[in-house]
């Protein structure tokens, strides 16, 4: 009975608003969307990180023949040369740091290049001997890369020694960047989603203050009194976080999975197990904004 | 049933008090003539009855409650136990006789059993039986005020507070409305009603308060209109004197 009539207060409330409604419609819808996007840029980095910097490692280039780097002095790495690296990295100074340590001779890195790049034409002109012999070493603790570096660098026959860390981090800054940057536009749309649902909940209680007022006349209670425009303002919030839920879906079918996965093979990308939580999310939040400033925005009329 | 005890009403940014150090006692059952010029504190006493506004000073029983210390949670339970009606009416212009009525009802969480049983009753008692499905603009103004009566009474009140309930109404019209309340108070409510209807007033002898400038200047029961307030061409002679008939302001406010 009681429920019945709640929900007809809120029919006619949403339909007495028509354009207002529909506004907060848009405005959550596309506030939430960006939030969404915001999210999952940020799994798309974690996941990212995670892939990566589980095959980066620490990469010990040494001399080749063709060096022109002083320290190479033209000549290539000796056999001597390469067991005190293997060495060094056995050491108990290292030890304790490095998991595994990989050897690959001249003819391997070429292997790995030539898969690498393929479909590069320059891949044509490099030989075997180009390329240094390098060690590969996967540390405990990627961090700690400072360390193997400063010990190793210093040996004879090595030209470099290089953290391959380093080379993803402007990608993953980059990343953070667009992330921060659709959380910003998202908490300012938010913002203004917040303000539309008050002033359209405040509209509707003023075409309907003199209900209002026999109301709280004849004793109905506050709460009774202020579900019917909070559950106006949150239906129009949810018709909003439902279409950024449908905006969201898409985007990670269609763009993420459809397009970007045919493109960057080899990426973990972001996936619907990703979007089976941001789902929930942005519905939630939806919802709380819009019972929040509905509740606030109608408690002037409440005030006995 | 109501007591005012000491009970001083002021404004914001008004020195002069709407009600000043008013005591009195209204008992169960009883007819109470509330008269005194505009602004003298009629409405002011009416609303701080129902809790609308809280006295500056003195405490206000109501049916045996200290509604000044009444959580603001509780004050529509509280005013489920008066019934208010006003000059204006107050319906709801698109709502049919009897669903202005039923409204009362359905907001304060009455079945549907009860409502389709009550409502009817309630305006056979006032004369509009055979008017349930008129809107409010189809009825004449003493109709509309006999629905507002119907409202207020339908969840039987102990307490009916009228404000000028005749006030737009044509004497015969307004007789009608006074034998209605009459019909009222007879059934055990008690009816407080603020009037400027001289010819009512003599006519009930009924207890009649009068209030000039906020204070209670006469009381008696089974009284007459004859005013204490000195005739306003008196004063009109004397600069400033307007200033003293108590003209607050904000009392007769309407909302």
């Amino acid at each position: 009975m009681r429920l019945g009539l709640v929900m007809s207060e809120v029919g006619t409330g949403l339909r007495r608003n028509v354009s207002m409604v529909v506004a907060v419609v848009l405005v959550t819808f596309i506030s939430l969307t960006f939030v969404g996007a915001a999210i999952l840029l940020q799994f798309q980095i974690n996941q990212m990180k995670g892939y990566w910097y589980d095959k980066a490692q620490v990469a010990i280039y040494m001399c080749v023949g063709s060096d022109p780097v002083a320290k190479c002095n033209l000549a290539e790495a000796t056999k001597d040369q390469k067991a005190a690296v293997e060495a060094q990295l056995t050491s108990p100074a290292l030890a304790g740091l490095v998991k595994t340590a990989t050897f690959q001779d001249h003819n391997q890195v070429y292997a790995t290049y030539k898969a690498s790049f393929s479909d590069n034409n320059t891949a044509d002109f490099v030989t075997p001997a180009n390329l240094p012999e390098t060690f590969y070493v996967n540390l405990k603790d990627p961090s700690q890369s400072d360390a193997v570096i400063e010990s190793i660098s210093g040996l004879a026959g090595v030209e470099q020694v290089v953290d391959q860390r380093k080379y993803l981090d402007p990608i993953f800054s980059a990343l953070n960047a667009a992330s921060f940057t659709a959380v910003g536009i998202a908490s300012l749309m938010l913002v203004a989603a917040v303000l539309l649902i008050a002033t359209t909940i405040r509209l509707s209680a003023f075409s309907r203050r003199r209900e209002l007022g026999i109301m709280r006349l004849v004793g109905a209670s506050n709460r009774f009194i202020q579900t019917p425009f909070i559950i106006e303002g949150v239906v129009a919030a949810l018709i909003g976080s439902g279409l950024a839920c449908v905006a969201i879906v898409a985007l990670v079918k269609f763009f993420v999975q459809g397009y970007l996965a045919g493109r960057a093979q080899g990426v973990a990308l972001v996936g619907m197990h990703d979007v089976a939580i941001v789902v929930p999310v942005l519905l939630v939040v939806g919802a709380v904004l819009a019972a929040a400033s509905a509740s606030v925005a109608i408690g002037r009329y409440l005030k006995v | 049933m109501i007591r005012f005890d000491q009970v001083t009403k002021l404004y914001k940014g008004n020195a002069r008090p709407a009600l000043n150090s008013v005591t009195l006692e209204i008992l169960r059952g009883e007819f109470v003539f509330l008269v005194g010029a505009s602004g003298s504190g009629k409405s002011s006493f009416l609303r701080l009855v129902l809790k609308e506004e809280n006295p500056s000073r003195g405490e206000i029983h109501v049916l045996g409650q200290n509604i000044g210390r009444l959580a603001s949670r509780k004050v529509p339970y509280f005013r489920r136990n008066l019934g208010v009606v006003f000059q204006d009416f107050r319906l709801l212009p698109q709502k049919n006789v009897f669903d202005n009525v039923a409204f009362t009802l359905q907001v304060i969480g009455k079945s549907k059993g009860f409502i389709q049983e009550a409502v009817p009753d309630v305006l056979k008692m006032v004369g509009l039986a055979g008017k349930t499905n008129r809107l409010p603009h189809e009825l004449s103004g003493g109709e509309q005020q006999r629905v507002a009566i119907a409202r207020a009474i339908v969840n039987k009140p102990a307490i009916l507070l009228a404000d000028e309930p005749t006030g737009n109404l044509d004497p015969s019209t307004s007789a009608g409305i006074m034998s209605l309340l009459e019909r009222i108070s007879q059934s055990g409510t008690t009816v407080i009603m603020a009037t400027h209807d001289a010819g009512i007033v003599d006519q009930m002898q009924r207890r009649v308060i009068e209030l000039v400038s906020g204070q209670v200047v006469r009381d008696e029961r089974q009284g007459g209109y004859q005013t204490q307030t000195v005739p306003i061409q008196a004063f009109a002679t004397t600069p400033g004197a307007y200033r003293d008939l108590g003209i607050a302001g904000q009392s007769e406010e309407t909302r």
